[in-house]
């Protein structure tokens, strides 16, 4: 029943800078199957983006991928462009932040919806334009009907998203990745995206990446989540687990540094200290710098990604092993 | 758009009022006039040949007569080519200056628009090298040495072209005076597509259109093309100006009978009524076509409302 849609192993994304080699991915895996909702956590640069853009293969050109990525047991890693083409859009559909320049602002929503479905499902202009309408609505876009001859910078934040959201479900992909979709919103549209999201994943059936630095959008609709940093996933596990009891210090301090308005506590702690500089990676921890546990073995050994209370679907990259014993 | 067009028409007018005006008095204030021959005449001839033009009345008198005129169509009588009006000598000529002017146009875009966008693509390659450099050198030589010398090759060495003359615009007149005339363009469009369609490709919704499967034909011919032109267009309005302009420079080098030809004529020979009425048809032509371009504007960026 839980095929396996997106298999990420050992995924590693480099750039090619004036100034050296960047490693903005450094060895990731990640399983995905149907029906999962995945949060991808962590503050800027630590690789989130780069990382889905590796797998829609639309790295800037100074990026190199290497490790593999297989979508519904398809190798995607240096498959011809041609052939990858064939599946963008199709089985794979990623959704940006930006919905003012992430949609062409010279072309009517109509045209963008249609081509999608004119060029994957062969579609005439006429049908592409009545499953672009039913898509619209089915988003719950008001006056669907005009919006299809509307031009994006003529709707609202809000419907921009959901016109992506549309454009990105029209032709029933298994994966939709979704790389801060509501950042750009105001907080009671972004409820309704996220809401709409929830409804659609169920019933589509479709397995949802939510890339995102905000812990409020996965604690809403994920299901489970990968807190990266540094280009590492540090700790994974299930939504509520990592929750309730983080284990990496870094999740702690990304807990403990959002706002929460059901806990009575209204303190905010923030991370001291910067991520590091990805040109001149430390040795050992990458969190080591910025960690109130930092242990000598922090600083001569890179703590590898292993199931933590014994449990394989719960797993971090840290040398302590009781650390809920020390976080009080 | 209809009302736009009126109100930039209307709008138009006191800028031609201030044209007509500096002009006029920049040509009256030109030492000479257009009686001033090296034979001298006789006083009488003279004097009733400026009461016949009105020149022996006040300045603003005679600008009063002239733009009376204007005002009905009439430019008036040219002073050097006695049996022609001014409109007759620019019906004649205009003809000839617009087949040059638009066919340099057309050369500078269906050349500078595909080398621009060719070089977007192959950034850094070769080819881009080529293209740029090229255009670099097309933009530093002015046209005065470069017509001269191209007369100098194909026309008086290898007789591959006729040295000048206009010949009713044949193709082989046209050869020389057209590439001349566009290079400049040809070497700017260039440049500006270059530009311009590396920055739409880096752009965001250049990558929704990767992201959603379309083949890169698409995705160049409908996602980048036309906002890659949206600058191109906007400089169209200076380019057909400079183009214009340019047009004397290269009438005279090729000896063509176009407006460029009578502008200079009229303005040696203190022709007034001739330079007069060029002035105002050449600034005349480039109001209108601002407007056109402004108004074409709005076809390639639908975010742009004309009110």
């Amino acid at each position: 029943m839980n095929q396996a849609v997106l298999q990420i192993e050992n995924l590693r994304v480099t750039f090619n800078t004036p100034d050296g080699e960047v490693a903005a991915v450094n060895g990731i895996d990640l399983n995905i199957n149907t029906g999962d909702c995945v949060g991808i956590v962590g503050e800027s640069g630590s690789g989130k983006s780069q990382m889905f853009l590796a797998v829609m293969g639309l790295l800037a050109s100074n990026g190199a991928v290497s490790g593999s990525v297989c979508l519904m047991g398809q190798e995607l890693i240096d498959l011809p462009v041609n052939r990858l083409q064939a599946i963008r859009g199709n089985q794979v559909a990623m959704i940006f932040q930006d919905t003012m320049t992430s949609l062409a602002p010279h072309l009517r929503i109509e045209r963008q919806l249609s081509e999608v479905l004119e060029v994957h499902r062969g579609m005439s202009r006429t049908q592409a334009r009545a499953k672009s309408l039913e898509m619209l609505q089915a988003v719950r876009i008001p006056e669907a009907e005009k919006r299809l001859r509307q031009y994006p910078h003529e709707l609202s934040g809000g419907m921009r998203q959901r016109v992506m959201i549309a454009m990105a479900l029209l032709c029933d992909p298994q994966l939709l990745i979704a790389d801060e979709p509501t950042t750009a919103l105001d907080v009671t549209v972004q409820a309704d995206v996220l809401d709409l999201f929830d409804e659609l994943r169920r019933e589509l059936g479709v397995a949802v990446v939510m890339i995102t630095h905000d812990l409020g959008v996965v604690a809403d609709i994920c299901d489970s989540v990968a807190v990266m940093y540094a280009g590492r996933v540090v700790e994974q596990g299930a939504m509520r687990e990592i929750f309730q009891s983080p284990q990496h210090p870094y999740t702690q301090g990304l807990l403990r540094s959002t706002p929460r308005v059901d806990s009575p506590v209204a303190t905010m702690v923030e991370i001291p200290g910067q991520p590091p500089n990805l040109l001149a990676m430390p040795e050992g921890c990458a969190f080591r710098e910025r960690c109130a546990y930092a242990m000598d073995l922090c600083a001569s050994q890179r703590p590898s990604l292993a199931s933590a209370d014994g449990r394989p679907q719960r797993s971090k990259a840290c040398h302590l092993n009781q650390l809920e014993a020390m976080s009080r | 758009m209809f009302g736009y067009i009126v109100k930039r028409l209307l709008g138009a007018i006191p800028t031609m009022l201030l044209i007509m005006i500096a002009v006029f008095a920049l040509i009256h204030i030109a030492p000479g006039g257009p009686f001033d021959n090296k034979r001298p005449m006789p006083a009488e001839v003279r004097a009733n040949l400026n009461a016949t033009y009105h020149l022996d009345e006040p300045l603003l008198v005679q600008f009063g007569y002239y733009l009376s005129g204007v005002v009905q169509g009439d430019f008036g009588p040219s002073y050097k080519f006695k049996e022609f009006t001014v409109t007759e000598l620019i019906g004649q000529a205009f003809p000839v200056s617009l087949k040059l002017g638009i066919s340099a146009l057309i050369i500078a875009l269906l050349v500078g628009v595909p080398a621009g966008m060719v070089a977007a693509l192959k950034r850094d390659s070769l080819l881009d090298l080529v293209v740029m450099s090229t255009s670099m050198t097309g933009m530093v030589i002015p046209t005065f040495v470069l017509a001269p010398i191209m007369v100098m090759v194909f026309g008086v060495h290898l007789k591959w072209l006729p040295v000048a003359g206009w010949n009713h615009g044949a193709l082989p007149n046209m050869v020389m005076p057209v590439i001349a005339l566009s290079l400049p363009y040809v070497a700017y469009v260039a440049r500006m597509t270059r530009g311009s369609t590396l920055e739409v490709l880096r752009s965001n919704y250049i990558r929704t259109a990767q992201a959603k499967g379309l083949p890169m034909r698409l995705v160049l011919f409908r996602h980048a093309l036309k906002p890659a032109l949206l600058p191109v267009v906007s400089f169209l309005g200076p380019a057909i100006a400079g183009i214009v302009v340019g047009s004397v420079v290269i009438e005279r080098i090729f000896g063509l009978p176009g407006l460029g030809r009578y502008f200079v004529d009229g303005a040696i020979n203190r022709d007034y009524t001739l330079v007069m009425g060029v002035s105002i048809f050449y600034a005349a032509l480039l109001l209108l076509m601002n407007i056109v371009v402004d108004v074409a504007y709005t076809f390639l960026d639908p975010r742009v409302k004309l009110k």
